[in-house]
């Protein structure tokens, strides 16, 4: 960027002023501005200067936004031509009392959905199995089977929203129903919009919702690539998460590295199993974490989308410029969130919004102030969606593309965030690749060496959290918290009798079987697994039949 | 020798959010502690008897679904049943404060909520643990 002549005085006047820093400095008893890091562990120098990015070529590592490397932004007019997608995740109880949710939060200028299941649904598991006591409906909303689909999107216009569901290892089958719901109501698949999360690899290393091992779940995830790219084509296939990788404890530059480790292994198991990479890379997504530290996770959003479009394009020679465009969805940091004095939650959440924001997301969910004590009452999300629209519509910093482009912090930090990163995935490549490294611990390992430590800095008094370790209060039990009723399990059980009643038993049977041959064989699971949903089967005995031919997954449980 | 406290960190209930868990394990490990570790989604029944099998004086119980005070009461009475009563029973997560009243009057002796110091955990249990157990 910069003439070496520059350069060359400009380090001459640097050390003379640093000398003169040093100089004052040392009558002092502390040095404050010695031994500052990132989260990440990166040094932060006390000012940044050209001499910092003096290797950096504007047009090799910047671009225009929209061009590749995408580092300022995956297109050429970012938010001067449409904000993010407002999204907030949300899902709770019944599917009544959810689409009720959802239609409050669409009439709030809420642009699209994200639907919570709650745990059982994730395992799919139905709300009447015994596992599922006090479990319903806790996490998000509970849905067994195309009945309850029905219900949670009624009224809701399919063709008009977007919807991103957080599923995983039964994703196949959610997706099943959505397109089972969208035909009876005489829409066509390809007018569909949405998200399904369905990355199964990071389930293993740090989110816990797996069912199959990871040889049949990635042949999973490979059938939702082929049958989407020809028949729902506007659908995001996968959501590569580094969002729980984070929230499990990682640094920045380690949700950066491990998330797309994970997007390689899901590109690699993709064209191994015979599909073209550009019939299905433009699709796949991914999903980001924004945590406290404002300018370092700027930087980190900027240098993943860097690396992505290098990935695709010379190690896996994708041609569509799509398919080199790393899209992502952000969610503030779950893990930052307080009981103490939970009103500063949304201070926190502003900073993380506005962080996810400067790196150019596609969509965000701004967390609710009470989360870390229960689900979130309608005022906190409210509050948490205003919190968008503020940055969004007063803040200004949506008038220019990557306004932070060109601060000499910035590039060098998202240099430096990208230089540890390549460590990291070369690594796991060494160690044959996501799937060996998460089989093998390594992955999981680096997580919790990680979380720990961040422990002990809190513990130690290193790192502050306000109001945690300093600047407490003494305060009241914290009130009108959301509650959700325990008795929810009673009454799914009754309404999955009453609908098992109601259906064609055959009928059910006879898809069931038909899907079972298929899950032997190695035809595209995804036509069976929708016939088998459109008969009323249930998510629970659709995953029974795949549990009955892939096996179970389990962990192994180090600390 | 002293007899090392053995602690078992169970994770009941369908969740993975097993952070805390596993620093709390780990916590327990540096501070002397004999640990096992249940790993997630363990049932009140196999956390009852990794409990009896493993002898161990504290049961520390982590569960982020909302399903605690279904699952925690549990756990305790499975333990009464196999003559394990006097094991002390602690339990963490995103527990509302409302709910600490119920959980202490089945048998979770003390509920720590998001932001505990480790060091505040490690010396309740050392103080509270029947060395008998």
């Amino acid at each position: 960027m910069y003439e070496k002549e520059t350069i060359g005085k400009l380090k001459a006047a640097k050390a003379v002023w640093q000398e003169r820093v040093d100089r004052i400095q040392s009558g002092k008893s502390s040095k404050p501005y010695t031994d500052r890091a990132s989260t990440s562990g990166i040094d932060v120098g006390l000012v940044y200067t050209p001499e910092d990015v003096a290797d950096m070529d504007y047009m090799r590592d910047l671009g225009f936004p929209g061009e590749y490397p995408y580092t300022r932004g995956y297109q050429a007019t970012m938010y001067r031509g449409r904000l993010w997608t407002m999204r907030q995740y949300a899902g709770f109880a019944t599917v009544e009392e959810s689409n009720k949710r959802y239609k409050y939060l669409l009439g709030q200028g809420q642009t699209g959905l994200s639907i919570a299941f709650d745990l059982p649904t994730q395992l799919g598991l139905d709300a009447d199995h015994p596992l599922a006591e006090g479990e319903v409906g806790k996490v998000g909303v509970s849905v067994s089977s195309l009945a309850d689909l029905e219900v949670l999107f009624d009224g809701i216009p399919l063709d008009q929203v977007s919807t991103s569901m957080t599923i995983n290892a039964p994703a196949a089958v959610l997706l099943a129903m959505y397109i089972a719901l969208a035909r009876r109501r005489g829409i066509s698949p390809d007018k569909l919009d949405g998200t399904i999360q369905n990355d199964i690899l990071k389930e293993y290393s740090s989110r816990g919702t797996y069912i199959f091992p990871p040889a049949p779940s990635m042949r999973i995830t490979n059938d939702i690539f082929a049958y989407c790219s020809k028949e729902v084509p506007n659908w995001n296939t996968i959501s590569i998460s580094g969002y729980h990788m984070r929230e499990a404890g990682c640094t920045a530059v380690q949700e950066v590295a491990f998330t797309l480790a994970d997007g390689i292994a899901y590109v690699d198991a993709a064209i191994k199993a015979g599909l073209d990479v550009d019939s299905f890379a433009a699709r796949l997504s991914f999903f980001f974490n924004a945590h406290n530290n404002l300018l370092e996770e700027v930087a980190k959003f900027r240098a993943a989308r860097r690396m992505w479009a290098h990935i695709m394009k010379e190690r896996f020679h994708a041609q569509n410029p799509k398919s080199m465009m790393l899209r992502f969805h952000t969610q503030t940091a779950g893990c930052t969130l307080t009981s103490q004095q939970p009103d500063n939650n949304i201070v926190r959440v502003t900073l993380q919004a506005l962080a996810a924001v400067l790196g150019g997301t596609q969509s965000l969910h701004t967390n609710s102030r009470d989360e870390a004590l229960s689900l979130p009452t309608e005022d906190s999300v409210r509050i948490a969606l205003r919190t968008q629209q503020i940055i969004g519509f007063e803040s200004g910093v949506t008038d220019t593309v990557d306004p932070l482009a060109g601060s000499f912090y910035i590039e060098a930090m998202t240099n430096r965030i990208e230089e540890e990163a390549w460590k990291y995935i070369t690594k796991i490549d060494e160690l044959g690749g996501a799937v060996k490294a998460i089989e093998n611990g390594f992955i999981q390992q680096e997580i919790q060496k990680a979380s720990y430590q961040y422990q002990l800095e809190i513990e130690s008094g290193k790192r502050i959290i306000v109001g945690v370790n300093r600047f407490q209060v003494d305060e009241k039990p914290a009130r009108n918290l959301m509650h959700i009723d325990s008795a929810l399990y009673e009454k799914r059980r009754g309404e999955l009798a009453a609908m098992k009643a109601g259906r064609d038993g055959a009928k059910v049977q006879a898809a069931l079987a038909r899907l079972k041959q298929t899950a032997e064989g190695n035809a595209n699971l995804m036509p069976g697994v929708i016939e088998a949903v459109d008969a009323y089967a249930t998510l629970g005995e659709v995953c029974d039949v795949l549990r009955s031919v892939f096996g179970e997954y389990e962990s192994d449980a180090s600390f | 020798m002293e007899h090392k406290i053995r602690v078992l960190v169970a994770k009941p209930g369908l969740d993975g959010h097993d952070r805390g868990a596993k620093v709390l394990a780990r916590a327990f490990m540096e501070a002397g502690m004999e640990v096992i570790y249940t790993g997630i989604r363990r049932t009140p029944e196999q956390i009852a008897e990794v409990a009896r099998q493993e002898d161990v004086d504290v049961v520390a119980l982590s569960c982020l679904s909302g399903a605690h005070n279904t699952l925690f009461p549990k756990v305790v009475d499975l333990l009464r049943e196999k003559g394990m009563g006097d094991v002390l029973v602690v339990g963490g997560g995103v527990i509302p404060d409302e709910d600490v009243p119920f959980l202490k009057a089945h048998g979770i002796e003390e509920v720590f909520g998001p932001g505990t110091p480790l060091a505040t955990s490690v010396e309740y249990i050392r103080t509270h643990v029947n060395r008998e157990a």
